[in-house]
């Protein structure tokens, strides 16, 4: 696993996600209230943009008659057909057995303990104290 | 080790040549409101202004059922100069055209004026649609061919639209739903039928539609999912029709497609058929063969939302029953159950199945070299 510095921080505020590829592969970041989560942006349905889904929560049924409404906000809804994640697994909660999205762990580091990459560089050298979001995969 | 990270500019520069498709259910949208006023009569102009559409349903507005994503479309199928997804001819190029490299595409609109009460509205709305299809889309990009959108509740005016666009290279088949007002083989709707055998067309039967009656035929379901479901017990009514009240027989170059409503239930239905048939034949003697001879050698079938059965035998056992060579790939763009070409076909087909299935049978069936 190599690490990645992909955005800083306060370019990832809560509510908001960062779409990326690396080494080829398409990824995405988001901050859930704080929380940072990486997903492969491929649905392993039929391969659609997983990521460019809404989030919303986990309608569970344990008995007819009584829903339970839980996860807000951290289950992403494929735009395609519908297929729900969990964000903080990968795993789908239709047919758990055939399906999981690849989750990457996603975390934040302090600045000075990676080695920027050019685009930090490039891009927001005046963020230069700023905290990094970094991805490993 | 920190690895260099850029914007993605990848997806549109690593395509791949992939195989040619025929996508057999393509759905154009209108950016705008107003966007066929140009093709639509003052008079017309004013009615819709002033009074409206109303459909055969009970409600004012909107689909029989709510849908689950917006427009029923993928929400990445937003064009990114705005408007509803499916409304942008460019935008369609580069995410369906284009990457999976269509070579024929099938235009189906659905909200035409087809199931509009006022049938000269309704006639009016549909010859308008016909000439947009052809100003938007097929004149543009010669991939796509339009599918002659008649006023399904009145014969005439309707055999008189597809005479009207007989030979007209822009169009490939007439295009009927499957929720009317009566079963699709009643007496009322035969001038459509003739009308297309007469020009060769073959007549396309989709999904969904405006008939005032429930999509199943033990009354109101509750949900959105009765609804998916359902589309293929109304088709398999409007196909039993068609059989019994002799359409087939008394037009018997007449070829139909049976569009977006499965076909893993065609054997199950042609057997029942059969069987009903060799006990009740004398009640409609004008059903001369078996139903399911009529079914094999006259009907056609999409393939998305493609039936995905755990064992893929099973998709094999009923595609042999209805034959490799009826079978026409589909997608749905821009609609959210769309069928992802690379994903729907199991492993274990020959090359020569695989390629009827994807291309060569649309080819065959709508006369494109």
């Amino acid at each position: 696993m190599a690490r990645h510095v992909i955005a800083a921080v306060d370019e990832l505020p809560p509510g908001t996600r960062k779409f990326l590829e690396i080494d080829g592969r398409p990824i995405a970041v988001f901050n859930i209230k704080g929380e940072y989560f990486g997903l492969m942006n491929r649905c392993p349905h039929q391969g659609a943009a997983l990521c460019e889904g809404p989030l919303i929560g986990l309608a569970q049924s344990s008995t007819p008659g009584e829903i339970e409404y839980t996860k807000l906000g951290e289950i992403i809804r494929c735009p395609w057909h519908g297929w729900e994640f969990d964000i903080r697994t990968g795993q789908s909660y239709c047919d758990p057995r055939r399906f999981r999205v690849k989750a990457y762990p996603a975390h934040v580091e302090p600045g000075a303990s990676v080695v920027k990459g050019p685009y930090v560089a490039e891009t927001i050298p005046v963020r230069i104290e700023s905290d990094y979001v970094v991805v490993e995969l | 080790m920190n690895i260099q990270f850029r914007e993605s500019q990848e997806a549109a520069s690593s395509l791949t040549v992939k195989t040619a498709i025929a996508d057999c259910d393509i759905h154009p949208a209108r950016a705008t409101r107003t966007e066929l006023y140009p093709y639509l009569a003052k008079r017309w102009q004013h009615h819709l202004e002033v009074y409206g559409v109303h459909a055969y349903q009970g409600m004012m507005e909107g689909p029989p059922y709510p849908k689950a994503q917006p427009n029923a479309s993928r929400r990445d199928a937003y064009p990114p100069e705005g408007g509803p997804q499916g409304s942008s001819l460019s935008f369609m190029q580069q995410q369906l055209l284009d990457p999976n490299n269509v070579q024929l595409g099938v235009l189906n609109p659905l909200n035409t004026g087809q199931g509009i009460r006022n049938h000269e509205l309704s006639a009016a709305l549909c010859s308008a649609v016909n000439d947009w299809q052809i100003d938007k889309w097929t004149s543009k990009d010669k991939r796509l061919k339009a599918s002659i959108v008649v006023g399904n509740e009145d014969g005439l005016s309707a055999a008189a639209e597809i005479r009207e666009r007989a030979g007209d290279k822009n169009f490939v088949q007439v295009l009927l739903l499957s929720r009317n007002v009566e079963p699709l083989g009643q007496r009322r709707y035969w001038p459509i039928y003739q009308a297309a055998e007469e020009a060769g067309l073959p007549v396309g039967v989709h999904a969904f539609g405006f008939g005032g009656n429930p999509i199943t035929p033990s009354g109101w379901p509750s949900y959105y999912i009765e609804e998916m479901v359902g589309h293929s017990q109304c088709q398999q009514s409007a196909l039993a029709s068609l059989v019994l009240e002799g359409v087939f027989e008394r037009f018997p170059k007449l070829r139909m497609v049976m569009i977006e409503a499965g076909f893993g239930w065609a054997p199950s239905l042609a057997w029942r058929l059969d069987k009903a048939w060799q006990r009740l034949r004398s009640e409609v003697p004008h059903v001369k063969r078996p139903p399911s001879e009529y079914i094999r050698e006259q009907v056609w079938w999409t393939t998305q939302p493609m039936e995905d059965p755990e064992r893929r035998e099973d998709l094999f056992d009923v595609i042999k029953w209805i034959g490799w060579d009826r079978l026409l790939f589909a997608t749905d763009y821009p609609h959210w159950d769309y069928d992802e070409p690379s994903r729907v076909l199991p492993a274990g087909v020959s090359e020569a199945n695989r390629e009827a299935f994807y291309l060569g049978n649309a080819k065959k069936l709508y006369g494109i070299s």
